[in-house]
């Protein structure tokens, strides 16, 4: 008997397999990625930051670990390493902001991570690290006054958001801000639509860390979340024939 | 240390995958174990969180930057609800008035804000992108507002109409969004798993 277990572990054990060989070819052949307008603007306005010496706000979300919604939370950490490496240099360093104590901690670490790796280790600020509130509109409130008083040139928001999100974007375009926006949550992903200039939409979040420069195994992600997908859409097409033609599960 | 640290994370991460896909009683029960470990932790974390939030204000107040007055009331009122919490409870009157007189009302006015801030954005949109999508988006989102508001003349066939047209569209373009989401979510976290990404601290 087949169970779900047994199929979620194979699935695993694929995506593992096809993750390892993929990122053994792609050091070797760096892919070239489409053009997403968004990751353009939020590589070019870290350059920005640094240069004009504003400062950078990234919002990793209330994506709780324990839970699945974890996973932006962790995708958003990927890019914050990346960004963090590339403006140790600043007078400002960038500001994290999260609704979720763990993610919180975890974000420092990464932050300071990226100072390391930079050289910069003595430029780590703990309280650039900040969680702002624990729940959605306690996250927001503690998040506005950081667009209106912290000099920032532009915010991030990568992770898990609901709609309370439109309250970050509607602050950061009161302050002229440019605004980069992705959420796991399809509220939130509508309301940023709306609300963003260059919007993200659905898996696109989880290719920030491609785009930022993060390295072969991050490029190969996109690769095998290519190669799942077509196997997903066979198996909802072979699904559905098979059930019109009467063969039910 | 970093690389034990690696290490260590690396080989709790696989027990606990294992023990959620394999029956194996010895690798069932050192994940619970596990799991019950990482929850304490997280508790505490709020702890740090807050210790954190208290210093990010604080800091604000030494350095006398904006919004600092406002930094202050934050740390008192904090402190005062804490002692107060602890010291009778959480269930007691006092405790549920000031959540009853502070942060519902806080949370009702910004969810009122939040629903014309959506409206000025769905406008906004129209200005900074007039594209198919944005005006089909917009369409639907009308629609939808149409379909559902009270009116005094009975539409309810034309009504069904446009949710049950709006409906299959709608959950169809969900379940695309989710399973990417979910394959990118089972991406990162194999990432993990694999040492690559670590935002534990040991890149």
């Amino acid at each position: 008997m087949i169970t779900y277990e047994v199929v979620g572990l194979l699935v695993l054990i694929v995506a593992g397999l096809l993750l390892l060989a993929f990122t053994a070819w792609r050091r070797r052949t760096p892919a070239s990625l489409r053009r997403i307008d968004a990751y353009d603007r939020l590589n070019r306005e870290v350059g920005l930051a640094v240069e004009n010496g504003t400062r950078l706000h990234i919002s990793l979300g209330r994506g709780n670990l324990f839970t699945a919604r974890g996973g932006s939370a962790l995708a958003g950490l990927a890019m914050l390493r990346r960004i963090a490496e590339r403006t140790s240099v600043s007078d400002r360093p960038p500001i994290v902001t999260s609704g979720d104590a763990s993610l919180t901690i975890l974000s420092q670490d990464t932050s300071q991570s990226g100072y390391r790796a930079a050289g910069a280790e003595e430029g780590f600020r703990v309280t650039a690290g900040r969680l702002t509130g624990l729940s959605p509109f306690a996250y927001a409130a503690g998040t506005l006054p950081i667009a209106r008083d912290d000099n920032v040139s532009a915010h991030m928001l990568i992770g898990d958001l609901g709609a309370e999100s439109a309250l970050i974007t509607e602050a950061a375009d009161r302050q002229n801000a440019s605004l980069v926006a992705a959420s796991d949550n399809l509220s939130a992903q509508a309301v940023l639509y709306a609300a963003a200039q260059d919007p993200l939409i659905g898996e696109e979040l989880f290719a920030a860390g491609a785009y930022t420069g993060a390295g072969a195994a991050h490029e190969a992600s996109l690769n095998v979340q290519d190669v799942l997908r077509w196997l997903v859409i066979i198996i909802i097409v072979v699904g559905a024939v098979l059930t019109v033609l009467g063969f039910g599960f | 240390m970093r690389i034990i640290t690696a290490a260590f994370a690396i080989a709790i991460s696989f027990i606990v995958l294992l023990g959620f896909f394999l029956p194996i009683p010895v690798l069932m029960s050192l994940r619970a174990v596990l799991t019950d470990w990482a929850v304490v932790i997280g508790g505490i974390a709020v702890l740090v969180g807050i210790f954190n939030l208290v210093a990010v204000q604080m800091e604000k107040v030494r350095m006398r930057q904006k919004g600092s007055v406002l930094g202050a009331i934050l740390v008192l009122s904090l402190l005062g609800t804490f002692g107060f919490g602890v010291m009778f409870g959480v269930d007691d009157p006092l405790m549920q008035f000031a959540v009853d007189a502070v942060i519902v009302p806080v949370e009702g006015a910004l969810m009122a804000i939040l629903a014309i801030t959506l409206v000025y954005a769905s406008i906004r949109l129209l200005r900074q992108r007039r594209d198919l999508t944005t005006i089909l988006f917009l369409l639907v989102a009308i629609l939808f507002l149409v379909a559902i508001m009270p009116k005094p003349f009975d539409n309810s066939a034309i009504d069904q109409f446009i949710l049950y047209l709006a409906g299959v569209f709608s959950r169809g373009g969900a379940r695309g969004l989710l399973i990417g989401i979910a394959l990118g979510t089972l991406l990162t976290g194999l990432r993990v798993l694999f040492g690559v990404d670590r935002p534990y601290g040991g890149n």
